[in-house]
């Protein structure tokens, strides 16, 4: 018993403690990659900053509000990429989100059990699906369509419609912002459902099945129980596809057109930022370079505000509900 | 009287439960419809992709080079291209990930740090690829003058290192403290403790943590465009330009050349399946108990 306790005691007055040099390696190139994860984004900030500063000192500010895009005259400005991308984000967050609550109110409360794990597993594959196999589909499949059936049937009925109707008028391209932001609608319809189905299973089944009790409907419980309870989740939910939505390329490249005109009509071509990085930054150099990197300096702005808020939000879920 | 009394709102509230039911039953209609739609859509983008790839998938796919159209190339050097760049970055990104990971649980667990890593490397998962691929161009191929394999896999390195993480993270949290402090009392340093008790636990999960990561990056084409780049002939020299699966598979769909969109969609094909097969398989080593 004695000798037990001298042993520690000088063992640990000694200092020779066996695992001494292995905690500090291995402790310490934890903590190092750990930090590393911090520097990542510092660092991704500062390059992006940096390659952007060229266009900002040539076009000064105003660079984010003009509408030009010539690289002939080396003139650019990044209006009409931003206000493709706000709009196809628009239209696939306008169309996504009814279809993810609909198949999230559908995996939580109506599915039968064995039908459950079959149907959540489809739609992580739909996840999983590279999106340049969306582009793909898009340009091959949805652009014929939309051109000759779905664009004519939408300017037929509102092309003409008073206050909207520049909104649908046109010829009907097939490529456009309104294709792009469907084809973008089914990419980030898998990751509103799935962090939706994860918020809706944090409702505590007592609450649920009190309102059930009480003789509510599914649609009466999803509305009064469900929803308040997970707003905040479900808010995370939204702004965190929204975020995938604005950034997403390959998916928006092959459809959307690559026009840096901006027209009234959402049927006709545009570009969104990332659109325009992939077609034209290998073979830029100089100001456009300059130009295209500025861009790429809004994306990063613009997504990673919208991806914080929405991990924000996440966060204040997890933490209220453990 | 009192009939007439105890009558009418028994009528009314029977309207009133009609009216809810009704606007019950469009809801449900409705969601299931939604769930119909996004099953017709996986079958239809999958059902398409196999009618389109299975028809030029020929053995010669993987034995010729890509070349100019009409001149029956094949994918080797993009399929080649695409493993080695893939290979690159999972071998940088999974120890970097895995000791991040053990950082957040096993060092700073409820430490303000490992809570700021926590919520940047969240940022940094659903962070736009793109992005990456233009980070990776500043850092990699701007000052070395050229685009190159190894920019390539140090961007696809990027993207899977906070999923790594994550998992990595998740997992670990979901070891017992009772096991490490078994390993503890026996007298084994912290580190034996992790390398031995919580690693061995988790160590399933964190091997879906890869594959999935694994998954997600080889499909990757929008960082590839500004780091890899393509090249039309093989080459295994990561410090030159590097064709890969997805970034062939762009140049060639937005072709007009018609064998060229069969060769992509051929690869498509190769691709897809590759992912989903990865998915599958990694989610069968997960624990149950992660949803």
């Amino acid at each position: 018993m004695t000798s037990v306790a001298v042993t520690a005691t000088s063992q640990s007055k000694g200092g020779a403690h066996p695992g001494r040099l292995g905690n500090t390696l291995f402790g310490g190139s934890a903590w190092t990659f750990g930090i590393l994860v911090l520097i990542l984004l510092a660092a991704v900030m500062i390059a992006l900053v940096i390659g952007a500063l060229p266009a900002f000192r040539e076009f000064g500010i105003s660079f984010i509000w003009t509408e030009v895009w010539n690289p002939g005259k080396d003139i650019y400005g990044a209006l009409a990429p931003l206000y493709g991308t706000l709009v196809t984000a628009f239209i696939a967050m306008i169309i996504g989100v009814p279809f993810s609550l609909g198949i999230a109110i559908f995996l939580t409360e109506l599915c039968p059990n064995y039908l459950k794990r079959p149907i959540s597993t489809a739609v992580e594959l739909l996840a999983a699906v590279p999106s340049i196999i969306y582009g793909m589909w898009g340009l091959f499949v949805l652009v014929p369509l939309m051109q000759k059936y779905i664009e004519p049937a939408i300017i037929a009925t509102f092309g003409n419609a008073p206050l909207i109707g520049a909104l649908f008028a046109g010829p009907p391209y097939g490529i456009g912002l309104l294709t792009a932001g469907i084809i973008l609608s089914a990419m980030v319809l898998p990751y509103m459902v799935s962090i939706m189905r994860d918020v809706f299973e944090t409702v505590p089944p007592q609450l649920r099945e009190s309102a059930y009790g009480l003789g509510a409907t599914t649609w009466e419980v999803v509305r009064s129980v469900v929803l308040p309870y997970s707003r905040v989740g479900v808010v995370g939910a939204f702004m965190l596809a929204l975020g995938r939505a604005l950034g997403e390329t390959m998916a928006v490249t092959f459809v959307v057109g690559n026009s840096y005109h901006i027209m009234k009509s959402i049927l006709a071509p545009g570009t969104t930022i990332s659109a325009s990085l992939a077609s034209e930054f290998a073979e830029a150099d100089g100001l456009q370079l300059g130009a295209l990197l500025a861009n790429g300096f809004l994306l990063f702005v613009l997504t990673f505000s919208v991806i914080g808020f929405a991990r924000l939000m996440l966060l204040r879920l997890q933490k209220q509900y453990g | 009287m009192m009939e007439i009394q105890a009558a009418a709102p028994l009528f009314a509230s029977q309207q009133i439960v009609r009216k809810r039911l009704r606007i019950n039953k469009i809801v449900t209609t409705l969601s299931v419809f939604a769930t119909a739609a996004g099953l017709f859509l996986l079958a239809w983008i999958l059902g398409y992709l196999l009618f389109k790839g299975f028809a030029t998938l020929s053995p010669g796919i993987f034995v010729h080079d890509t070349s100019s159209p009409g001149s029956g190339g094949g994918l080797r050097n993009a399929i080649i291209g695409s493993l080695m760049i893939t290979g690159i970055g999972i071998v940088l990104a999974t120890p970097i990930g895995i000791l991040a990971g053990t950082f957040l649980i096993e060092y700073g667990r409820g430490s303000k740090l490992a809570e700021v890593i926590r919520f940047v490397n969240d940022m940094l998962v659903s962070a736009p690829s793109i992005i990456v691929g233009l980070f990776v161009y500043e850092l990699v191929v701007a000052p070395m003058h050229h685009f190159s394999g190894w920019a390539g896999g140090i961007a696809l390195g990027i993207i899977a290192l906070p999923i790594i993480v994550r998992t990595t993270q998740d997992m670990l949290l979901l070891v017992p403290d009772a096991l490490r402090e078994a390993a503890y009392a026996l007298g084994a340093p912290k580190w034996r403790v992790i390398v031995v008790v919580s690693y061995r636990a988790a160590f399933q999960g964190m091997l879906t943590g890869v594959l999935l990561a694994v998954a997600r990056i080889s499909g990757e084409t929008a960082p590839l465009l500004f780091t890899a780049l393509s090249n039309s002939s093989f080459t295994a020299d990561m410090s030159s330009p590097m064709a890969s699966l997805p970034v062939i598979i762009y140049n060639y769909a937005a072709s007009p050349y018609a064998d060229w969109q069969n060769l992509a969609w051929a690869g498509a094909l190769l691709i897809t399946f590759s992912v989903l097969i990865l998915n599958v398989v990694a989610r069968s080593f997960a624990p149950r108990s992660r949803n």
